[in-house]
């Protein structure tokens, strides 16, 4: 089964008598975790680069076309936009303190911290939720239907702005928090499977892989969020 | 390859720590969104967003401390090719009005 030197192999068999989870391609439980979280940033790298070609395209548009961008900004609520950062960061606690759960082997907690990301998951699509609707009452949705009648406020002075412009606004916004929020679905499914079979003792101290590249996905939707609440909520409030 | 079976994990208060630094973070860049600093808003914004997601990345994703050296160099160079489409896509755009 083995053509590896007899020190590795031996070494190998040691290890297999502490953990099953151990592959055998891998020298020892640390290798593989860091094999797991390489491959793991590397799929994240590919989703800082597809994010990356939106919020090019978004400035890029900003630029081309400010006026128009800035007013059709100040119609996004602050509020909301702020409240949905805060429990993204609060979730984000909660998935570390998943992970420290799981290499401490605290199963009861460890469930109990994932069921709680999910629910702050949820909180924040069901805000974001709230949010779309009043887009559409607006009818701020890009389509036949889009109507935009804000002025752009230059110190006090009034600029109609070009209703077109502030539709491609709100098709950049649908589609940034739009695939923004689909990674946040995903990843409420992703925590709910995990959350099962934590609970059902799938996870150990020396093998909870599966935790903590979750988390790592988790934590990067997040930094997504923390870069397009400014981008799209925050920085056209003063020209 | 690892010559130490370190804990990557910090104490639970030193992660609520974080959080809520963040938190202040969130709520300075809110604070600063409606004080007119002119050209400077989106740069502040911005600014606060990079030190926001570096604290993440190095901390809540283990990227500080972590055993294999080869995951920050992957982490750095993914956003070094992001620095790439940015900048050079808007170098082309932003001086297109200078002709």
């Amino acid at each position: 089964m083995h053509d590896s030197p007899a020190t590795t192999s031996s070494a190998t068999m040691e290890h297999e008598a502490h953990n099953p989870a151990l592959l055998h391609h891998f020298s020892d439980a640390q290798q593989q975790k860091d094999a797991a979280s390489l491959g793991m940033w590397l799929f994240l790298v590919t989703e800082i680069m597809f994010f990356g070609g939106m919020f090019c395209a978004y400035l890029i548009y900003r630029v081309a076309h400010f006026n128009a961008f800035a007013a059709a900004s100040q119609q996004l609520s602050i509020g909301m936009g702020a409240f949905n950062t805060a429990v993204l960061i609060i979730s984000s606690v909660t998935v570390v303190l998943a992970v420290k759960a799981a290499e401490a082997g605290k199963r009861k907690v460890l469930v109990a911290y994932l069921v709680v990301t999910v629910l702050l998951g949820m909180t924040f699509l069901v805000v974001k939720g709230f949010e779309y609707r009043e887009k559409f009452e607006r009818h701020h949705v890009p389509g036949p239907t889009f109507k935009f009648t804000d002025t752009f406020d230059d110190n006090g002075k009034q600029i109609p702005v070009n209703p077109k412009e502030a539709e491609l606004f709100f098709s950049l916004y649908f589609a940034m928090t739009g695939m923004h929020a689909l990674h946040m679905i995903i990843g409420c499914g992703l925590f709910s499977v995990l959350a099962v079979l934590a609970w059902k003792g799938h996870y150990s101290p020396g093998y909870f892989t599966p935790i903590e590249n979750a988390g790592l996905y988790w934590h990067l939707v997040d930094i997504i969020w923390i870069y397009l609440f400014p981008l799209l909520y925050l920085i056209s409030r003063h020209s | 390859m690892s010559e130490h079976e370190e804990h990557t994990t910090h104490s639970q208060g030193f992660y609520i720590a974080i959080g809520i630094g963040l938190l202040i973070g969130t709520a300075t860049t809110v604070g600063a969104a409606f004080v007119n600093l002119g050209a400077f808003n989106p740069v502040v914004a911005l600014l606060i967003a990079t030190i926001k997601a570096t604290v993440v990345v190095l901390f809540f994703m283990h990227v500080k401390g972590a055993s294999e050296k080869l995951t920050g160099a992957v982490v750095v160079s993914g956003f070094f090719f992001l620095a790439i489409l940015l900048s050079l896509s808007l170098a082309d755009y932003l001086t297109r009005s200078w002709r």
